[in-house]
């Protein structure tokens, strides 16, 4: 099993979301974020040019077996790029996952997904 | 409505003779005149009720770019209507009465000492009017939420006032009108059933399928990212009708209070209404559904509080709300994108409302009209009301579609794919509404 967490733009959930659930991964969990890349993002306030040093991002945590990790990270690259790709397109983790528990029936690993 | 007849020669009269009118003109009533100014501060408090009612009801990533578009329209109409919307709405007859004008009338210079025959100075009454025209193009955001360019907008609002809202102003509330002096006492409009509502309305849904839907529309659910705004928002707009609708008398006198307390009534009566259907079809009464009631009873009672008694009131309040919940119903069916339904309630609440006050009329203002043409019935009026509904829809949609294509090639008006999809917020502002997103 793998747990799959990527950081991606804002304005790029939806689409990333929809071509998730055309490849029937549908399980997920979203967050919004703060956080710092190579990207800067320069903000006018009042005329002043500011900074910020975090800059918001969505962030979606997928947990899912061996079999679907390479559609999934596939399918979220695909979608979250910008044309031919920018800084500031974000990132993918993939870690192995030891367990996971579907809390109501108390169901364990692969099947619990 | 004799004031406005009154306050047509008065103007006429003071433009000729300025100076006459310091030394002989009416007197200022402080009372009226003071109630006067608190209405146009009340009906300046709908426009940020309304930047609050629809900027609850968008998503998180368009807040500030739709509260944007009603404080827009506090800026943009501030100014144009005190430099030449004034003449041009109740100016007297040109172009054969298609619109008003008066040179005197730019900047207002003509009414520095002008008192009113109704004791009230003329500044406070054109800066009365002007808050209408300020919350009627704010009105039509609604309809095109979360895909319009701010420029666009800013286009778009400038033009609609010039080319909309100040002839149909024109032909309703001036002394000189089309539809001021159609039959015994003219269309009935008392505070902006045809001008206001019907108009920004029917704008807003012309608007609406000229430019299309969101991307994603219907499939993904846009669901309104602070609700709590939205519930403020419809009770600052209930405040301030107080001002729309009682102020319309231009007097501190019966009517007033009379405008006043059936305003009261039907804005009760449409929330009430309103989540009784959802309590009774859904099972849950909602709060959007609250203040949806709330603005439904409040926009058919704003063409009918000078003549319509609380009977009246209650009955076209909940024949609103009953009206719009349908319409609304029937936008999801279609699948036209009126985002936050300014055409299923304003415009549905003020055709209902202009139509049907029709029956609720009370009984001196028949006596009135049948001394003046005998025999003057509820048919007749119907009518006239008639005439004015369908002038006003077919007016008002045609010159939108024009002042939208115009726009659409000159400046751009729908926004990029890719920009609606990052949100107006951030990519026309440069801002975030909510600190919680950004941790800086």
């Amino acid at each position: 099993m793998k747990l799959i967490t990527a950081i991606i733009p804002e304005e790029k959930l939806d689409e990333v979301r929809e071509a998730l659930i055309e490849a029937e991964i549908e399980r997920i969990t979203v967050l919004r974020v703060s956080g710092h890349g190579r990207q800067q993002e320069i903000v006018v306030q009042r005329g002043k040019k500011v900074v910020p040093n975090l800059i918001p991002k969505v962030q979606i945590t997928i947990a899912c077996n061996d079999a679907f990790e390479d559609i999934t990270v596939d399918t979220i690259i695909r979608t979250a790029r910008h044309g031919a790709g920018e800084v500031g397109d974000g990132k993918i983790f993939v870690q192995d996952l030891k367990d996971c528990i579907r809390i109501r029936t108390g169901e364990r690993g692969g099947q619990a997904i | 409505m004799t004031w406005k007849r009154c306050l047509g020669l008065a103007a006429l009269w003071s433009l000729a003779q300025p100076l006459l009118a310091q030394g002989t003109g009416p007197v200022v009533d402080s009372g009226s005149t003071a109630w006067m100014l608190t209405s146009t501060t009340l009906v300046l408090l709908m426009v940020p009720g309304l930047a609050l009612f629809y900027g609850g009801l968008v998503r998180t990533k368009n807040v500030l770019g739709t509260m944007m578009h009603s404080y827009a329209a506090m800026a943009v109409v501030g100014v144009l209507w005190a430099v030449v919307g004034y003449g041009l709405s109740f100016g007297p007859n040109a172009l054969g009465g298609l619109i008003g004008w008066s040179k005197g009338l730019v900047l207002l210079r003509s009414i520095d000492h002008t008192i009113l025959p109704a004791g009230v100075p003329e500044y406070a009454f054109a800066m009365f009017q002007g808050k209408f025209a300020i919350i009627t193009p704010a009105l039509i955001a609604g309809a095109v939420a979360e895909r319009i360019s701010f420029r666009g907008w800013l286009a778009f609002i400038t033009l609609w006032v010039l080319f909309v809202y100040c002839p149909l102003c024109h032909w309703v509330w001036a002394p000189d009108g089309y539809f001021f002096n159609l039959g015994a006492k003219g269309a009935i409009d008392f505070a902006g059933g045809t001008v206001v509502h019907i108009s920004s309305g029917v704008a807003g849904l012309a608007l609406a399928l000229f430019l299309g839907a969101r991307h994603g529309y219907p499939k993904t659910a846009m669901a309104p990212n602070n609700l709590t705004f939205t519930l403020l928002g419809a009770g600052l707009l209930w405040v301030g009708w107080f001002g729309f609708n009682a102020g319309s008398s231009i007097a501190s006198n019966l009517e007033t209070a009379r405008a006043l307390t059936v305003t009261q009534v039907a804005a009760a009566t449409g929330a009430l209404t309103w989540i009784l259907i959802e309590t009774v079809r859904h099972d849950k009464p909602t709060s959007l559904g609250m203040a949806s009631g709330i603005l439904a009873g409040l926009v058919v009672i704003t063409p009918a509080a000078g003549v319509v008694q609380v009977g009246g009131a209650i009955v076209l309040g909940a024949i609103a709300a009953c009206v719009c919940y349908s319409m609304i119903m029937l936008k999801n069916k279609l699948g036209y994108d009126d985002s936050l339904d300014a055409f299923g309630i304003h415009g549905t609440g003020g055709i209902v409302g202009a139509l049907g006050l029709t029956f609720f009329i009370r009984g001196s203002w028949w006596a009135e009209a049948g001394a003046k043409v005998p025999g003057w019935g509820l048919w007749d009026q119907l009518k006239i009301q008639g005439v004015a509904v369908l002038c006003t829809i077919l007016f008002s949609v045609v010159m939108t579609l024009l002042i939208a294509v115009l726009v659409e090639k000159l400046i751009g008006f729908r926004i990029s794919e890719a920009a609606e999809k990052t949100g107006l917020d951030h990519e026309l502002h440069g801002e975030r509404a909510y600190g919680l997103n950004n941790l800086n």
